[in-house]
């Protein structure tokens, strides 16, 4: 069979984008998931992903040309793939937005109201992996991946009323079901503040980095050397993740909360974390989040600086199994070499799942968050 | 509160029907072998010395004669009890029932009702061979101006009678073959059974039966062969067939998201195939797997005891197919 493979919308407003660059040729096998094309976008260039296992016959546009969304880019052959795609549950990649993907993969077999759950908690069903009759999907896969299990129907309701109530499904659940531990720090942030201040002076308004940015930075590399934080927890088991997402607590102005995930965080550099940042919170506050960012964190920073709060006590998304939060980076008195001296301090607090790890472990973890941005140039 | 008593579902049935000969005076008994033999499944036993030839009447084989004198009796402004022997033998009747009792309320605009009960056997498990061991609820609950009642337990048959006959419609009471022997408890529900209405048999929540008659104890096994696998199966006793309670199996469908309807009908154009349809019109975003039916398997119903079991929708069946809706085939 010959399926077209078209431009998809990667984004809500996308029109049109340029190819760039194609990473297959005619004869070339391509599985569900690959990276087929480079697309430069509004917001960049953009990794395209194809949604059937198939040959490539033809590429119908050359690269440099630009042209509207939903324009056929290539003709695949379908007919000697595999029927059963492999599902790629990889959050990190930017799967191409849900209307345009499903115009061309096969049929997902998922429950309906599985489908309706995966709606409302904005999850990726082409992620999961159905254990339900012949391998359908059922609600309880997209359950144990998603921020809400219980089936509460106030989820369905709109808008702000639907966040609330899923914000209050996912944090009645893991007041429920996870057992907390909190740990604060005093950390002093003096160079990692004056690295900033001389860093920003240097470069264009547009490259200047801010504070949370280096504390993500600093969470996911400390994720990556330390097991226990960055995962989820599932079925009474840890499953410690290979790559981490930190997710980004962002407030909304209409009330309520999202945490979209900065995709591989621990191995970009700052520019390309600001970027992400910038560009998560701009689409958080316009409600143009992917369902895969929403559903990728590993684990989340909150960061309630601008609130002049000094401590937070940050609960735990479920799955994931750990959160970090941070206040206020204030001047505040502080003894260096025995002398009170005016510092930049920012309470670092952590919440963690005592079923995965003990207090130990968690001061360590913090210790390490704190001792990485003693050295913010390193990061 | 009385003392709970242990009696069997045929003298439920038989007191249910007592209660009523002496409660009021317009009703009597009429239907073949009722009388001087006591009723073919020994329901009427005894009634006939306690209230003598008028009220508990033999009549000759012809169900149409019967069954069309007792609609008779009704709009003359008595309240007829009729029995037929077995469903099977109702369908030389079913002219009375389905062109007369059933749409003379409707043609003389409310001027006619005909509160008649109509009383018969259904299903197999007692090696009656084809002609006697059908299930034809699903003919009945199919027409308008009909009522239809499967009491399942004890109490409901001890209770369905002065329900039907407070009833100002035609109610058809089907009473299982293979429940006249079963022995329970009788409770004090049995005076507040109502006519209309499914009842939850069994709390559970990972899976809906619906079922009703002879079939609900098929659920019950296989309820509690699957509680060993810490799978909770919800029991939904339809008792009324027509009107079906859509609410109460929607409510349970809602919270277990799975269903298998258990009918002893057959499978096409059943009883299970409007309860399927109804839930897929009105849950069909709650559904987390396509609901499935075990019904009798699509052969007159044999004679042999072997056959016989293996046509009929046994827990076994019930079990396989609950487990392959949860995702764990054998």
């Amino acid at each position: 069979m010959q399926t077209e493979f078209r431009l998809p919308a990667l984004g809500a407003d996308m029109e049109a984008g340029t190819l760039v660059e194609w990473h297959v040729a005619p004869g070339d096998r391509c599985k569900r998931g690959d990276v087929v094309a480079v697309v430069e976008t509004d917001k960049g260039a953009i990794d395209v992903e194809v949604f059937v296992d198939g040959i490539v016959r033809e590429l119908l546009v050359p690269p440099g040309t630009r042209v509207p969304v939903g324009t056929v880019l290539a003709l695949l052959d379908t007919e000697a793939a595999a029927p059963a795609p492999e599902k790629v549950p990889t959050p990190s990649r930017t799967p191409a937005e849900e209307g345009a993907a499903e115009a061309i993969q096969p049929r997902v077999k998922i429950s309906p109201a599985a489908r309706k759950r995966a709606l409302e908690m904005h999850v990726d069903v082409a992620s999961l992996r159905g254990t339900g009759p012949e391998g359908a999907i059922t609600l309880q896969d997209v359950e144990r991946v998603g921020p809400s299990p219980q089936p509460s129907p106030a989820v369905a309701a709109e808008g702000a009323a639907g966040m609330r109530a899923a914000i209050a499904a996912a944090m009645s659940r893991s007041k429920r079901e996870i057992p907390h531990y909190y740990l604060a720090t005093t950390v002093d942030v003096t160079p990692a503040v004056e690295w900033l201040a001389a860093h920003n002076a240097a470069v264009p308004v547009t490259e200047r980095l801010l504070l949370p940015v280096l504390l993500v930075k600093a969470v996911a590399l400390a994720c990556r050397e330390q097991a226990g934080f960055s995962g989820f927890y599932r079925e009474a088991k840890y499953e410690r993740t290979p790559v981490v997402h930190v997710g980004v607590a962002v407030a909304l102005r209409g009330g309520g909360l999202v945490a979209p995930a900065l995709a591989d965080t621990a191995t970009r550099s700052l520019p390309e974390l600001m970027d992400g940042f910038r560009d998560l919170v701009t689409r958080a506050r316009a409600g143009r989040l992917r369902a895969s960012e929403l559903a990728a964190p590993t684990i989340i920073l909150t960061s309630l600086g601008e609130a002049s709060v000094e401590t937070v006590l940050p609960i735990i998304q479920p799955p994931q199994v750990a959160i970090v939060g941070a206040g206020e980076a204030a001047v505040r008195p502080w003894i260096v070499d025995g002398n009170v001296v005016p510092r930049h301090l920012l309470t670092l607090s952590l919440g963690a799942d005592h079923r995965v790890t003990d207090g130990r472990l968690g001061a360590h973890f913090l210790a390490r968050i704190a001792a990485l941005l003693a050295d913010p140039a390193a990061l | 509160m009385t003392t709970p008593l242990r009696i069997t579902y045929r003298e439920a049935v038989k007191q249910g029907i007592r209660e009523a000969l002496l409660a009021d005076p317009r009703v009597f008994l009429m239907g073949e072998d009722v009388g001087k033999y006591g009723g073919c499944f020994a329901v009427s036993k005894g009634l006939l010395d306690e209230f003598g030839a008028e009220r508990i009447r033999d009549t000759p084989l012809s169900e149409s004669a019967f069954v069309g004198a007792g609609i008779g009796a009704a709009l003359g402004g008595l309240r007829p009890i009729i029995e037929v022997m077995t469903v099977n033998f109702s369908l030389l009747a079913l002219d009375q029932i389905v062109n007369t009792a059933a749409t003379l309320c409707h043609m003389s605009g409310g001027q006619f009702p005909v509160p008649v009960v109509i009383r018969m056997a259904t299903g197999a498990g007692r090696q009656l061979a084809a002609q006697h061991s059908h299930s034809f609820e699903a003919w009945y609950a199919h027409v308008p101006g009909l009522r239809v009642v499967e009491p399942a337990t004890i109490d409901d048959a001890r209770g369905i009678m002065r329900a039907a006959l407070a009833s100002p419609d035609p109610v058809i009471v089907f009473e299982p073959i293979s429940l006249y022997n079963m022995e329970g408890e009788l409770t004090d529900a049995a005076a507040q059974v109502r006519l209309e209405g499914a009842r939850v048999h069994r709390i559970g929540s990972s899976v809906t039966l619906v079922t009703y008659g002879a079939s609900l104890w098929r659920c019950v096994a296989a309820a509690e062969v699957l509680a060993q696998d810490r799978i909770e199966a919800e029991i939904v006793d339809l008792r009324s067939l027509r009107p079906l309670d859509d609410a109460t199996v929607l409510s349970s469908v809602r919270k277990t998201r799975r269903v298998v309807i258990v009918d002893e009908g057959w499978r096409t154009c059943s009883l299970a195939a409007e309860i399927g349809q109804r839930i897929v019109e009105q849950a069909f975003y709650d559904l987390d797997a396509p609901i499935a039916r075990v019904c009798t398997e699509e052969v007159p119903i044999p004679y042999p005891k072997h056959l016989e079991d293996a046509a009929l929708p046994g827990p076994e069946r019930i079990v396989a197919t609950v487990r392959r809706l949860l995702g764990h085939a054998d």
